[in-house]
């Protein structure tokens, strides 16, 4: 968000409105049957038709559809991290739901604080990295598939040079940028990155204005890690290449979208709920890849060749069957620093602090 | 940085500043008339939402326009119904415009943030678009740019050189002194006040059918506040909120550039540089207290009773 006005007025709204449609809904909820497995997700976004909230209630359609009368549940969006997260995670809880997804990072503080309250009720948080009796978290390694279409993207590059809009520099960015130039790097050794800030996980016309400046700077390939499709437009109406990311973007730019990063919730939520059910659930602190089919790519663009398609898939294979590691050594920072040695991976613990940019990258990494 | 990255930074930049242009600009004739309306946000929005709705169900991008323009007078009716003819509270009224304008779009929008839409293209002149440097810098963009443009002149001529214009400004000044001499204030608040709601409603149509052609939730990211904090520190002058625009757009534009190009600042402390560069140039030349006197509507935010005088 760019102003202050809004970012305190729009939730204050939502607050209002959401806190009339909890209240009512639960009451209403509270009259049906209680034989049923209630299930509460919580978004942090509107749904939409594409992006992080909607690749989640992808997910929640499945589960729906898998368990059908056997569950009961309820879909809370736009719900602020912070207080409100707490009040509305507090009411889901103490109106007999038994089982809660959270899927916003900032909502881990306010759930752990309502699962001390409720033991038997079961808490699961999306991309947090807490857990407790009653609390599990869940995240994805989305940088597998940033790899994979890194490959692409250094392939289909005519000038050696990637474009890559980015939001916040947190360590789940930063482990995309890299993993994708790594990609890049793999099919393509002379290949450079630019990278630009927004500074905003949302905002379209910045968004834009991001994605053509990387292609005024001679970008022909560009993606981004930033809820909107605007660079998916920008690229396809400059005819460059776009990569998307959460959803396929491709009615968004026929010609520019080669493929898009997705996300897969389904089967998890599908696992966790069965094994709720059988009275079997436990809190685990999942990290789930390409192997967990939580991330895969979109079909690709007719434009991307076979044998890159080829190169891709085998990567791909390689990657699940624990062969092929995004970061295996040697990875080389920006200066020269040599960050992962030859003949080992990164570790899960060096990958959630990530701070640095890769060999290739230019411009300087905003600490 | 060579000379074709300059070009590309200034139309960058005035594409970037259109949309400011169009809500400032209105919402400029609206508080010249002694109101004002902080509901830009909420116009713009709606305007976006319709826009884009009336776009994509008919196949008419300016049919879209058309629809932006006249779903943010709308809005604006409400507000002016609200503070001119049961004389609530401006500033309050305002901002729930803003509030209940983000509900409404988002509502309204349920059903779009899954259309894609072929948006206003630039245009192509013959000729004069393929001139070298000069093809580009003043000849390649979308027919709403130069509508933009195209309106400010008429706006200067209007506000300042014609009969209309001053009868707007008095009524700004002094609703009472233009009450006795027989001029109908309420009725020119009332148009004034539309006037701006259109033009917010094209400024926020321009966004979802030129600039991003998609509709998502929020997508006017503050910059409703932008136009008006522009109008207030342009000091009411028509020429400096065109100024405020093209600059704010500008060093937006110039920031991406400088990150791309990989000069070590912090993208946090770029990201500001927008806001801090068009208050610091605006407050600094118009700074003299007299002319801001001069140009700020006396009347401002103030309700006007007719039966009182």
């Amino acid at each position: 968000m760019t102003n202050p006005f809004t970012t305190q007025r729009k939730p204050r709204l939502k607050t209002l409105l959401g806190s009339v449609l909890v209240a009512s809904s639960l009451l209403l909820g509270a009259a049906q049957a209680e034989d049923k497995l209630k299930v509460g997700f919580i978004y942090v976004s509107p749904i939409g038709d594409a992006g992080w909230t909607y690749q989640h209630d992808t997910g929640r359609k499945a589960l729906e559809e898998k368990f059908g009368d056997k569950i009961e549940v309820k879909v809370l969006d736009t719900i602020p991290e912070g207080a409100e997260a707490e009040r509305v995670t507090r009411e889901l809880a103490s109106s007999g739901y038994k089982m809660i997804f959270g899927t916003s990072f900032g909502y881990m503080n306010p759930m752990l604080k309502v699962a001390k309250t409720f033991p038997d009720t079961h808490f699961e948080h999306a991309t947090g990295y807490k857990t407790t009796d009653n609390l599990g978290n869940y995240n994805a390694r989305f940088y597998e598939g940033r790899y994979l279409a890194g490959m692409v993207a250094g392939s289909m590059t005519k000038d050696n040079k990637l474009g890559y809009v980015a939001a916040f520099p947190i360590p789940e960015v930063l482990q995309g940028i890299n993993a994708y130039m790594l990609g890049a790097q793999s099919v393509n050794p002379k290949i450079e990155m630019n990278v630009v800030w927004v500074n905003s996980w949302f905002d379209p016309g910045r968004e834009r204005e991001a994605a053509d400046t990387l292609i005024d700077q001679g970008a022909d390939v560009i993606t981004h890690h930033t809820d909107s499709t605007a660079a998916v437009i920008a690229a396809q109406e400059k005819k460059k290449y776009a990569i998307a990311y959460h959803s396929d973007m491709s009615k968004y730019g026929k010609d520019a979208h080669l493929t898009a990063v997705t996300h897969h919730w389904g089967d998890y939520y599908i696992k966790q709920v069965q094994s709720q059910l059988d009275g079997t659930w436990k809190p685990g602190s999942i990290w789930g890849g390409i192997k967990d089919g939580m991330v895969d790519l979109a079909p690709m663009n007719d434009a991307v060749p076979a044998d890159v398609k080829a190169k891709v898939e085998e990567a791909k294979g390689k990657i699940k069957d624990g062969s092929l590691h995004p970061f295996a050594g040697p990875v080389v920072d920006q200066d020269g620093k040599e960050i992962v040695a030859a003949g080992s991976n990164m570790s899960d613990e060096d990958m959630s602090k990530m701070a640095f940019y890769v060999k290739g990258i230019t411009g300087k990494l905003p600490k | 940085m060579n000379a074709d990255t300059v070009i590309l930074i200034l139309v960058a930049t005035i594409t970037a500043g259109v949309p400011l242009i169009f809500a400032a600009l209105g919402e400029l004739v609206v508080e010249k008339s002694g109101v004002l309306n902080l509901g830009v946000e909420g116009m713009m929005i709606v305007g976006a939402i319709s826009g884009f709705m009336v776009a994509a169900e008919s196949g008419q991008l300016w049919l879209g326009v058309l629809a932006g323009a006249g779903a943010g007078m709308l809005m604006a009716l409400i507000f002016a119904f609200i503070t001119l003819t049961l004389m609530a509270n401006q500033v309050a009224t305002g901002l729930a415009l803003t509030i209940f304008g983000i509900g409404l779009s988002a509502y309204m929008g349920q059903a779009y943030s899954s259309v894609a839409l072929e948006g206003i293209k630039s245009l192509h002149i013959p000729l004069l678009s393929d001139l070298p440097v000069l093809g580009q810098l003043l000849f390649s963009y979308d027919p709403l740019v130069y509508l933009a443009l195209l309106l400010f002149p008429l706006l200067v001529w209007f506000l300042y050189h014609s009969r209309g214009g001053l009868v707007l400004r008095a009524i700004g000044e002094s609703p009472t002194s233009a009450h006795a001499l027989g001029y109908p204030v309420i009725r020119i608040r009332y148009l004034a006040v539309l006037f701006g709601g259109a033009m917010a409603g094209i400024g926020g149509a321009y966004l979802s059918l030129a600039y991003t052609p998609l509709w998502s939730e929020g997508m006017t990211a503050g910059r409703g506040w932008i136009a008006l904090a522009l109008v207030v520190f342009a000091t009411w002058r028509p020429g400096r909120v065109l100024l405020g625009a093209f600059l704010f757009g500008g060093v937006t534009i110039a920031q991406f550039h400088v990150q791309g190009l990989g000069v070590d600042i912090p993208s946090q402390f770029l990201s500001m540089l927008p806001y801090l560069a068009t208050i610091a140039v605006l407050v600094l030349i118009s700074r003299n207290a007299k002319t801001i006197r001069l140009n700020a509507p006396a009347s401002l935010g103030q309700a006007f009773h007719r039966e009182v005088h």
